[in-house]
C-alpha cells in the first residue's frame, strides 16, 4: 500500500512539474511580448521612452536573464509562494488575491461534488429499477448532462432570480454588509450561495445518474449476479450487490471529471459575480492581468491533484483489492 | 487506474476496460460479422443491417433529425436573415417579432442572425476540435496499444498527465495570450487537450485486438505495424471510433462554449458562447432579454444531448449484446 500512494504521489508530482512549466513557457513562448503589450497600452509614448521603458521592464521582470536563470528564479519564488504583483487590485500580491477568493470557489466545489455524486449515483440505481422511473429519469438525464454549465445558471438565475426575485443574481453577500460572523452575515452567505450551488448540481447529478443506471445493468448481467440469483437470493441483495461493483468504476470516473466540474464551477461564478476564482479569471482576462491568470492556473492545477489524491485514499478504503495489493498500483 | 471515464466530455458513463459501461462499450470488436467469401458482399450486409437497426432504434433516429435540423439551420439561416451578426439593425432590447425572429440585443443587433452565424461556429469547432482530437487519440492509442513495452509506458505517461491537468484551465492560460483568436485556433488548442481519455479507450481496444488471429496472420505475412495498424487494428474498431468522436464532437462544442464565455471566444465573427457572454455582460438577466440568452444555450443543449444520445443508441446497433437486453 506505501508502494501504491508512493506512485502516485511520484505522479502527482510530476504533473505538478509539468504543469508549472507549461505556466512558465507560455507567457514566454506565445507569439506576442507581454512587455510590448504593456507599454502599448499606455499610449502617446515617444520612441525614446519606450525603449527605455522596454528594458527598465525586462529588467525588472528578469526577463534579460538567459532562459534557465529564468526558469530557476520562477521555481524558486514559487516555493516562496510568490506569484507576482495583480494588475487589477494592484498593489496586492497576486497570492493574497487568489487566497481571498478561494474559500468560494471550495465552498461551491466540495459540496457540488459530493453531494452531486451521491444523489445522482442513488438515483441512477433507483432508475435501473423500474421501467416507468426509468423512462424519465434517463432522457432528463442526458439534456442535463449536456446542458452548458454556464446556461443553466442563466436561466436559473433568469427565473428564480430576476423574475421571481426569489435568489440574488449577484456577488457572495449582500452590498450593505461587511464580512463579519454575525448571523446576517451567514444568511446572507447561504442566500448567494444556493443557486450557483443549485445549477452546478442539476449539471452533475444528470450525468452521475445516467453513469450509475447503465453501470447497474450491465453488473445485472455479470456472472456473480447470476450465480447469486441461481443461489435464490433475494432481489434486493442482488441490486445490493450491483450497486456495490458499479460505485467503484464511478469513483475513477469522479477523478477524471474533477476538471470538468471545476470548469463548470468558474463559469458559474462569472454569471452570478461570484467572487472565486473563476470570477477572478473573468477579471484577469478583461484586465489582461498576466500574473493573475498565472497564478490561478496553478492553484486550480493543485487543487485537482489534491483531490484526485483524496480520491485516491477513498478509493484503497473503498476497495479491499487495492488495500490487500491484489491490484497493484494500477487501481 | 482502471476508469477511463471519458474525461473531456461531461459523459454519460465513466467506462472502463472491464466493465464497459454502455457508453463506449465493447461494441467493436463484437460487430465483425461472419466469414462471407466476397468482401464487397458482406460490406453491403453490414450496411443494410446498420440501416436497419439505426431505423429501429428511436434515439438513433431523433438524435440524427436533431443534428440534421441545427444543421441545416446553420447552413441556410445565415442566407434567411438580410442582416449580418453584428450590425445594428433594429431598436434596442425588442422582443421576437416578425421583423426580428429572436428579436434584437441591447444594442439592437439581430439575435436571430447571430444565432445562425454562431451555430456554423459550433459546427465548426465540434468538427475540427473533435476531429483533431480523435485522430491524436486514435495515433497515441494505437501505437501505445499495439507496441507496447517501453513506447506504452512513456505514451501511457504522457496520457494520465493530460487527462489530470484540468483542460480549461490550460486553454485559458493558452487562448490568452493569443493576440487575435480565430475559430481555427480555438479548434486547434481544443483538439491538442482533448484527447486523452480517447487514447486511453482506443489503446484498450488495440490490446485486446493485437492478440487475434487474423492480426497474428497479418504479422506473420510480413505486414509493418503502420499496415497493420491501418489495415487490420483500425477497420475491426471502426464503430467505436467513430463514436469517440461524436463524444469529442460533443465535447469539443462545450470546451468552445464555455471558452467563449469567459471572454476568451473568437476576437472576429460570433459564437454561440459569445453570444451568452453578451447577455451576461450587457445586463440582459437583469432586464429580462431571455430571448437573448436562451436559443444559444438551448440550441448547444439539444446539439450535444442529441450526440450523447445517438451514441448510445449506435452503442447498442454495434453491439449485439446490448441489443437483447
Amino acid at each position: 500500500m506505501g508502494r501504491y500512494f508512493g506512485r502516485k504521489l511520484a505522479f502527482y508530482g510530476l504533473t505538478f512539474f509539468v504543469a508549472v512549466t507549461i505556466d512558465w513557457l507560455i507567457p514566454r513562448f506565445m507569439p506576442g511580448d507581454p512587455v510590448q503589450l504593456m507599454i502599448s497600452r499606455i499610449s502617446a509614448l515617444e520612441a525614446d521612452a519606450v525603449e527605455r521603458m522596454t528594458t527598465y521592464f525586462r529588467a525588472a521582470f528578469g526577463l534579460d536573464r538567459p532562459i534557465w536563470e529564468q526558469y530557476a528564479n520562477f521555481w524558486l519564488a514559487l516555493l516562496h509562494g510568490d506569484l507576482g504583483i495583480s494588475v487589477w487590485q494592484f498593489p496586492q500580491p497576486v497570492t493574497s488575491v487568489i487566497m481571498g477568493a478561494i474559500p468560494y470557489s471550495i465552498a461551491l466545489l466540495v459540496p457540488v461534488i459530493v453531494v452531486g455524486w451521491y444523489v445522482g449515483n442513488n438515483l441512477g440505481a433507483v432508475a435501473a429499477r423500474r421501467r416507468w422511473l426509468d423512462n424519465r429519469v434517463l432522457p432528463l438525464g442526458y439534456i442535463l448532462t449536456a446542458t452548458p454549465y454556464m446556461w443553466l445558471a442563466i436561466v436559473l438565475a433568469w427565473l428564480l432570480g430576476s423574475t421571481l426575485r426569489l435568489f440574488p443574481i449577484s456577488g457572495g453577500y449582500g452590498f450593505g454588509l461587511a464580512p463579519s460572523l454575525s448571523l446576517e452575515f451567514i444568511a446572507s452567505l447561504l442566500h448567494h450561495w444556493f443557486l450557483p450551488f443549485l445549477s452546478l448540481l442539476l449539471v452533475e447529478i444528470g450525468g452521475w445518474a445516467i453513469g450509475m443506471r447503465n453501470l447497474i445493468i450491465y453488473e445485472l448481467e455479470a456472472d456473480y449476479t447470476r450465480y447469486l440469483r441461481a443461489l435464490g437470493a433475494p432481489e434486493r441483495l442482488v441490486r445490493h450487490y450491483a450497486f456495490r461493483n458499479a460505485l467503484l468504476p464511478q469513483l475513477s470516473g469522479l477523478a477524471l471529471k474533477l476538471g470538468v466540474v471545476v470548469a463548470g464551477a468558474l463559469v458559474t461564478e462569472v454569471v452570478f459575480a461570484y467572487p472565486g476564482l473563476g470570477y477572478l479569471i473573468l477579471q484577469a482576462i478583461i484586465n489582461q492581468d498576466y500574473f493573475l491568470l498565472q497564478g490561478a492556473f496553478l492553484f486550480i492545477v493543485l487543487g485537482v491533484l489534491i483531490a484526485n489524491f483524496v480520491i485516491d485514499i477513498v478509493y484503497v478504503v473503498v476497495d479491499p483489492r487495492t488495500r490487500l495489493g491484489l491490484q497493484g498500483g494500477n487501481a | 487506474m482502471a476508469g477511463l471515464g471519458p474525461g473531456a466530455p461531461r459523459t454519460v458513463a465513466p467506462f472502463d476496460e472491464t466493465t464497459q459501461g454502455v457508453t463506449l462499450g465493447g461494441a467493436a470488436v463484437a460487430a465483425a460479422p461472419g466469414v462471407p467469401e466476397d468482401g464487397s458482399v458482406r460490406r453491403i450486409t453490414a450496411a443494410r443491417e446498420f440501416l436497419h437497426f439505426a431505423r429501429g432504434d428511436r434515439r438513433v433516429v431523433v438524435g440524427t433529425a436533431v443534428l440534421v435540423f441545427f444543421l441545416v439551420v446553420a447552413v441556410v439561416g445565415p442566407f434567411l436573415t438580410p442582416y449580418g451578426p453584428s450590425d445594428y439593425v433594429g431598436p434596442p432590447g425588442a422582443p421576437p417579432s416578425a421583423g426580428f425572429w429572436f428579436g434584437t440585443t441591447t444594442f439592437g443587433q439581430d439575435v436571430f442572425a447571430q444565432f445562425v452565424h454562431g451555430l456554423r461556429t459550433s459546427f465548426v469547432v465540434g468538427a475540427l476540435g473533435g476531429g483533431l482530437a480523435a485522430v491524436v487519440g486514435m495515433a497515441v492509442g494505437f501505437v501505445a496499444g499495439y507496441r507496447g513495452g517501453l513506447v506504452d509506458e512513456i505514451l501511457n505517461m504522457i496520457t494520465n498527465t493530460v487527462l489530470v491537468i484540468p483542460t480549461l484551465a490550460v486553454l485559458i492560460i493558452i487562448v490568452a495570450y493569443l493576440q487575435a483568436r480565430g475559430v481555427l485556433v480555438q479548434a486547434l488548442f481544443i483538439g491538442l487537450t482533448s484527447w486523452p481519455w480517447a487514447a486511453r479507450a482506443i489503446r484498450a481496444q488495440t490490446l485486446s485486438l493485437r492478440t487475434r488471429e487474423f492480426v497474428d496472420l497479418a504479422r506473420m505475412s510480413g505486414a509493418s505495424t503502420r499496415q497493420i495498424i491501418v489495415g487490420e487494428i483500425a477497420p475491426n474498431m471502426s464503430s467505436y471510433l467513430f463514436m469517440a468522436f461524436i463524444l469529442l464532437f460533443g465535447g469539443a462544442i462545450l470546451i468552445a462554449a464555455t471558452l467563449d464565455f469567459i471572454g476568451l471566444g473568437p476576437t472576429e465573427g460570433i459564437s454561440l458562447g459569445l453570444m451568452m457572454n453578451n447577455a451576461v455582460l450587457w445586463a440582459a438577466l437583469q432586464l429580462g432579454l431571455w430571448w437573448w440568452f436562451v436559443p444559444p444555450g438551448a440550441a448547444i443543449t439539444a446539439i450535444v444531448g442529441a450526440l450523447y444520445v445517438m451514441n448510445v443508441g449506435l452503442d447498442e446497433i454495434f453491439n449485439p449484446r446490448l441489443r437483447e437486453l
